[in-house]
């Protein structure tokens, strides 16, 4: 019976054994698709590869905007678990204080992600990784960094933590900089570490690089030198934009307050301003010399139209319109050079309607440049009242017209380009196929060019001079508009100029907001920097010198 | 009466009775018993070095735990069934003392009271009555003649079914369910007419409702998620879900030795122990798994063989009690990671990591060869 039994046994046992053979031949076979897909679906993730953003240089490929590729360290605080020599370590890499470390972990206990610290250089990443804290993972990123630091930091604008534009030309050309995040499929544990990559399923497509049209060099010369002046005159702001005449393309852009881009520390909205481009201000006497054009363009005077401006005043619509000194009769040359508010206003009053405001608009006032630059402004020409004789005046010298420095720049170009106008660009040939458009005649232009170099030579504009080259340019001193009239003690310092006046190559337009130690004219406070940004710019482009008499 | 006496004893009775047919008998070792387990540890090892990721710590636990448990086969191969058949009360007697005790001052692990603690080394008692009840069992029913008389299977049962409940109640559901069977196997090689054995099952059938409430809440959770696994994916479910993956996506052939995704990346629970045969599965694919089945059949065939050339009942019905236990835990274990038996924490014998069983496993095959290794042969 016992045998039998055994025998029987055998026979079941083998037969549940092949109940089990049967179990696995389903899994393993029948259902084999369905289980490596949920198989898959447990431990196959696709993650994003970040895409290199572009860099940024200058016209000569100097990097001035650059990606570094840095960590981020996050936390699942459900998963992470160290021992207090491990968080002290953790914090030390991390460089903060234990406490406040401890504090970030124990706020999140209840949350599944934490960034732990972004930006992490790849090193210090390491480091952290080979303490081998379960919890805690890394993300590839990239840092932006900004060589040039505050010098270029208003043009540029800045990027956020997650390498999007967010301030410059960072956003400006956001779409163009940043590349395509790419794919790839990558095998995950359970808890979420990456053990291996299976597959890409799309790469990363790197951002474009951009080549502004920006000099370096020039741009650094002109940032230390305005920093000098606004310091030196305790002044509120300041600006600086230097044109290529050729081209239109703007070789130096600075301002005065500035910031660090690298180190972000309590930004304030005053410091990230590019004013150069976002800033308004009522400009004087720059203004004049567009006026003159004008009226030369009517083709109603000469140069040599004698004007009387005697008694030095004039009244209209009741307000008074002055000049600094008694100046009797001027030629319209002499206007320009001795900077004469009541001459330029009985020139402007003579113009046909509309006239001025309209050449005013053609040099590109109340018109937005070819930078596409976030924030700009494009300015206000008031169109003035025919009935209102005052305000038609007033245009004529500058008032109820408000301008940004480049627009500045911009328009006293077109005397350097024989009455041609080219919108500015911050692109290295960015203008290539902009097309010139003739403002006023070749010999407008020319007559107005040579009766600024008289204005450096023998008028308001004298400390604007450079050694060996001819410079023509017009200084204006205005006062700040506020609430119910203008401030009667801050003023806007400004100097437009041309060099060398011979073959014109460079425009600079330097712009300071409210000096206050000593002298406000535009003539005082603008110009020498003019004069001493030029000198060095002309160098650095290997200018010829037009002049050899001053050299002597 | 000292151990040490018997043995001597025994190696007397031994010398003027019989001879031996070779020297494998003479070392009282089974070579085919031998061989194949083996070659069944032999791959177990392999298997357990992918499933733990190449960890040398547990590796070498396991190797020194391995050799322990071949030596006290060894050892317990050495004394004679009759030995055992003289010390099988005191032992069942001393075993159920034990599991009192570890019920009033035992050690609490992982929510659960099974362990006595003795200041030097820890020890689960049940593991005792693995060998103990099939030993009072076979003792028990072997002195009389077979089949057994009815109420000598009730006082068998009773025999059983005293410690299975002490066992449960600790609660270790999965040792109580293999110490009954190691038990009720012993009865079933005794001769249970069918009668018998189909209303035993209907009377197990009836007291269902009844055991169900004996069970712990997460003992009923267990068999509900083994109804239907989906019902609970992200908790109890969830073993039964990812071992069916593991085993499903090894395929025929497998994805190859250290190339299990599963289990290497730690979404297959308990990979290194009771669900280890997965990871086979997932590295050896079907093929290597069948091999496994077919060694632990090999293993169970032996003791079976075994068993019907036993000189004496006692013998007979505990060579054939414990290869049936034997086969039982593999098929329980089996079972449960491919989603057929719920989720009992029952170790795959010999092969997953850890734990007294393997000690306590090897000891009964130490008996089985005992048993083979006894018998007497008239001097040729």
């Amino acid at each position: 019976m016992l045998i039998k039994r055994h025998g029987f046994l055998l026979g079941t046992l083998l037969i549940l054994t092949l109940g089990l053979g049967w179990r696995l031949v389903e899994l393993t076979i029948v259902d084999r698709d369905f289980l490596q897909y949920q198989g898959n679906a447990r431990s196959v993730r696709t993650i994003e590869v970040p895409a290199y953003r572009g860099v940024i240089t200058d016209r000569n490929g100097a990097p001035l905007a650059i990606s570094s590729p840095v960590r981020a360290a996050w936390l699942n605080p459900q998963v992470f678990i160290a021992n207090d020599q491990q968080l002290t370590r953790l914090a030390s890499l991390l460089n903060q204080p234990l406490e406040q470390l401890k504090n970030k972990i124990q706020q999140g206990a209840h949350k599944e992600f934490m960034y732990l610290a972004r930006g992490l250089p790849p090193a210090v990443a390491r480091d952290i990784e080979a303490l081998k804290l379960p919890g805690v993972y890394f993300n590839q990123e990239f840092k932006r960094y900004y060589p040039e630091g505050e010098i270029t930091s208003h043009l540029l604008g800045i990027t956020d933590i997650d390498d999007m534009g967010q301030e410059g030309l960072e956003l400006a050309y956001d779409q163009w900089l940043s590349g395509e995040v790419g794919k790839k499929q990558v095998l995950k544990d359970r808890i979420g570490h990456v053990i291996g990559e299976v597959a890409h399923v799309k790469k990363p497509r790197s951002g474009n690089d951009l080549t502004l049209s920006i000099d370096r060099r020039i741009q650094y010369i002109a940032y230390r030198e305005l920093k000098k002046a606004v310091e030196r005159h305790q002044a509120v702001s300041g600006s600086i934009v230097i044109l290529d005449v050729v081209s239109g393309e703007i070789l130096a852009m600075v301002n005065q307050p500035s910031f660090n881009p690298n180190a972000r520390v309590e930004l304030t909205p005053d410091h990230m301003r590019n004013r150069s481009i976002t800033d308004l201000f009522e400009p004087g006497s720059v203004i004049k010399a567009f006026s003159v054009a004008s009226v030369l363009e009517s083709g109603q005077v000469t140069p040599d139209t004698m004007v009387d401006t005697a008694p030095g005043w004039l009244i209209l619509n009741g307000q008074v319109i002055q000049d600094l000194q008694h100046n009797g009769q001027l030629s319209v040359s002499d206007v320009l050079r001795r900077s004469s508010n009541v001459g330029v206003a009985k020139l402007a009053l003579e113009l046909p309607e509309n006239h001025l405001y309209q050449s005013l608009r053609q040099f590109g006032f109340g018109e937005t440049s070819n930078t596409y630059f976030p924030g700009e402004s494009r300015g206000a020409v008031v169109q003035p009242n025919q009935k209102q004789k005052l305000s038609i005046a007033t245009l004529a010298f500058g008032y109820g017209i408000s301008v940004t420095p480049l627009q500045l720049a911009q328009a006293y170009a077109v005397f350097a380009r024989q009455g041609k106008f080219l919108p500015a660009t911050l692109v290295k040939e960015g203008n290539q196929k902009q097309p010139e458009k003739q403002v006023i005649s070749p010999q407008v232009s020319e007559t107005v060019l040579a009766m600024l170099e008289s204005v450096v030579d023998q008028g308001s504009a004298r400390r604007a001079k450079v050694p060996g080259y001819r410079v023509a340019g017009k200084t204006g001193t205005s006062r700040l508009a506020g609430n119910g009239g203008y401030y009667q003690d801050k003023h806007v310092a400004t100097f437009v100029g041309i060099a060398p006046v011979d073959h014109p190559r460079l425009v600079m337009a330097v712009v300071i907001h409210e000096p206050k130690n000593g002298s406000y004219y535009g003539g005082v406070v603008a110009a020498p920097v003019f004069s001493s940004v030029m000198t060095d710019a002309l160098r650095l482009l290997e200018v010829s010198p037009d002049n050899s008499r001053t050299l002597a | 009466m000292s151990l040490i006496v018997s043995l001597q004893r025994e190696i007397e009775r031994r010398q003027t009775n019989f001879t031996y047919r070779n020297d494998w008998q003479r070392m009282h070792i089974d070579s085919l018993l031998m061989v194949a387990l083996l070659a069944l540890v032999g791959v177990g090892l392999v298997i357990l070095y992918s499933a733990v990721a190449q960890e040398q710590q547990i590796m070498i636990r396991q190797s020194i735990r391995l050799a322990i448990a071949f030596g006290t086969m060894m050892i317990f191969a050495q004394i004679s069934p009759n030995t055992y058949r003289a010390w099988a009360p005191t032992l069942y007697f001393i075993g159920i003392v034990l599991l009192l005790t570890v019920l009033l001052v035992g050690t609490i692990s992982k929510g659960a009271q099974r362990w006595l603690d003795l200041g030097f080394f820890r020890f689960q008692p049940s593991e005792i009555m693995k060998l103990a009840v099939p030993l009072i069992v076979a003792r028990y029913l072997g002195q009389y003649e077979l089949p057994p008389k009815f109420y000598r299977l009730i006082a068998a049962l009773t025999l059983i079914a005293i410690p299975g409940l002490l066992i449960i109640k600790q609660p270790d559901l999965g040792t109580s369910i293999l110490v009954m069977t190691a038990g009720l196997s012993v009865i079933l090689f005794a001769g249970v007419s069918w009668k018998l054995l189909f209303l035993g099952l209907a009377a197990l059938g009836g007291s269902i409702p009844f055991l169900w409430r004996f069970l712990h809440d997460y003992q009923q959770e267990r068999v509900l998620t083994f109804l239907n696994p989906e019902r609970d994916p992200l908790g109890a479910g969830y073993h039964i879900i990812q071992s069916k993956i593991a085993i499903g996506s090894g395929g025929i052939f497998g994805k190859g030795w250290l190339n299990g995704s599963q289990a290497q990346l730690n979404f297959l629970p308990e990979h290194a122990t009771d669900f280890i045969f997965a990871v086979a599965s997932e590295e050896f694919g079907l093929l290597g798994c069948l091999i496994l089945l077919v060694l632990y059949l090999l293993i169970v065939w032996r003791a079976f063989y075994i068993a019907t050339k036993a000189q004496d009942n006692f013998s007979r019905l505990l060579a054939s009690g414990l290869g049936l236990t034997f086969f039982i835990s593999m098929f329980v274990n089996v079972g449960m990671v491919m989603g057929l038996m719920p989720v009992v924490g029952l170790p795959l014998p010999l092969v997953s990591y850890g734990g007294t069983s393997i000690v306590t496993t090897m000891a009964g095959f130490g008996i089985i060869m005992s048993i083979h290794t006894h018998r007497k042969f008239l001097p040729k």
